[in-house]
Parts: C-alpha cells; structure tokens; sequence
C-alpha cells in the first residue's frame, strides 16, 4: 500500500524541478512556460493525493479549476509570445527590456 | 516521470521539451487514474495534450529561435539551479516526509460509484458559482489571445459583405445614351 507522503514527495520533486527549470532556461521563455506548467501540475498531483486520502471530492474540484486557469494562462502567454516574437524577432528574456525606465 | 520532468529543462531542443512534457502528463494521468480520478485523469491526457501541448508545439515551430544562442547561460547557472532545487527539495520532503502524512489509501470503492458522476454532482451544486466563473475566464482568454495574434496585413485581399449587399444597380450599371446614327445610303 503506498502512503500518502509518496505522493506528496513526488509532488515536491516535480516543483523542485521545474524551479530549477526557470532558473536554468531563464532566456528561453518557452521553456519557462513549460516549467510554470510543470509546477501547476505537481500542485495538482497534491491536490488528488489528499482528496483520495482524505475521501474528500473537494479537491478534485479545485484541480477542476487549476486546469482551466491553467489552459488559459498558457493560451495567452503563448498568444503574448507570439506577438513579442513578431515585434522584437527574439525570445530572449533578457533583450526585453523595453520598459527599462 | 521525473526523468521524463528532467528532461524537460535540460534538453536542447524545445521541441523535444515539448515532447518530455506530454510523456510527463500522460505518467501524471496514469497516477490520477490509479488514484481514483478518472475524470480529471481523462481531463488531463484530453486538454492538455491534446490541446495545449499541441498549442505549444505549434508556437514552437512557428518561431524559429537560435537554439545555439539560448543555451548561453546554462552552464553558468547550471550549480546555481541545482542548489535552489536540491535547497527546496530538502525542505519540501523534511515537511511532507513526516509522520503525519504516512496514511494509508482507504478501501478502494466499489465497481459502480462513478467518479465523473460524482464529480459532476458537487460541481453544479455546491460550486456552481465557481463553475461560471471558470467559463467567463476560458472566454476572456479565447478572446484575448485572438485579439492579441490577429493583425491586418497590407496589401491582402479581403471581401466587405456589407459594401457587397449594400450595392445599388446605378453604382454598378451605367447607361449612356447616345443618338442612332445615320443609315449610310450607299451600301
């Protein structure tokens, strides 16, 4: 029988990696997208651990509602990258740096 | 999976991140459905890798990035974001490691209970609000990523159906009129 704290483990590891994710592929903003998916996931994973231990549907709902959030937050963040690519030709974090003061 | 996880940041490749990330939700919908998700595990494989995993494919290959050039920086980072991660990871699993989260499942539930089922009872009951909420944000966001990418070209050729219903037969048809000419005796 697994226990809960596997579960919850594995969860820590994945936001530990995609931590590590974001600070190691800071200039490709793509990839930073793909951590902050990969982040949103391991919380979710959270989520349905607890609600199956704890025979509770209230967290499903909440990853009902993470999903969906999600999904449009990486809908706009791409349509955001597209435009930036079209304006600037670069997707390097670093280069945009239009609104330095 | 956390191979799968690791493999996402460290590959050269975005297309292959993309890739490293489906192989990570379909383990991660495999662990929901062992987990007695079904719905949300089904949910997963359907919307994310259907939909927004191939959303980023499509981004990815759209822009073509100096992949050469990206990569500056991740040796120098490299020790830096290990340590973060390895510094975070302790302490995420000397909070979750402890006792009080060694549970054991509970009994599975029998054949019939259907979790979309359940699911679907709550939702619409007790988190109706939350429910409408959720669709006015999936609207706001279908319309800001369209209004966001489209953009008008010069040069291109578009139709104005209202201009087109709108015609009158005096812009399009002219009449002259002009006097019969005289009929030449000679022939």
């Amino acid at each position: 029988m697994i226990p809960l704290s596997h579960f919850l483990i594995l969860g820590a590891i994945l936001f530990s990696l995609s931590v590590a994710g974001i600070f190691l592929n800071r200039k490709n903003l793509i990839i930073v997208l793909m951590s902050i998916e990969l982040m949103l996931l391991s919380v979710n994973m959270n989520f349905i651990a607890f609600s199956h231990y704890r025979n509770d549907l209230a967290g499903q709902v909440f990853v009902f509602f993470i999903l969906t959030v999600a999904a449009a937050e990486a809908a706009i963040g791409l349509a955001i990258l597209v435009t930036l690519f079209r304006n600037r030709q670069t997707i390097n974090v670093q280069d945009l740096d239009e609104l330095k003061g | 999976m956390v191979l799968a996880a690791v493999g996402v940041i460290t590959v050269r490749n975005p297309v292959h991140a993309a890739l490293f990330l489906v192989l990570t939700f379909f383990t991660a919908a495999a662990l929901w459905l062992l987990m007695e998700a079904e719905f949300l595990g089904i949910v997963l494989v359907l919307v994310y890798v259907g939909a927004v995993m191939v959303l980023f494919l499509f981004v990815v290959m759209m822009l073509d990035i100096n992949v050469a050039k990206m990569r500056e920086g991740f040796v120098r980072l490299l020790p830096l974001g290990i340590l973060v991660a390895i510094v975070m990871a302790v302490e995420m699993l000397m909070v979750v490691g402890a006792k009080t989260f060694r549970i054991d499942p509970p009994a599975p539930l029998p054949l019939e209970v259907s979790n979309t089922k359940a699911l679907g009872s709550v939702l619409y009951t007790d988190y109706v609000y939350a429910f409408e909420i959720a669709a006015v944000i999936l609207l706001v966001a279908m319309i800001a990523a369209i209004s966001l990418t489209l953009r008008r070209r010069p040069g291109t050729k578009h139709q104005k159906p209202s201009e087109q219903i709108r015609v009158k037969r005096d812009d399009r048809v002219r009449l002259v009129k002009m006097k019969t000419e005289k009929r030449t005796k000679d022939l």
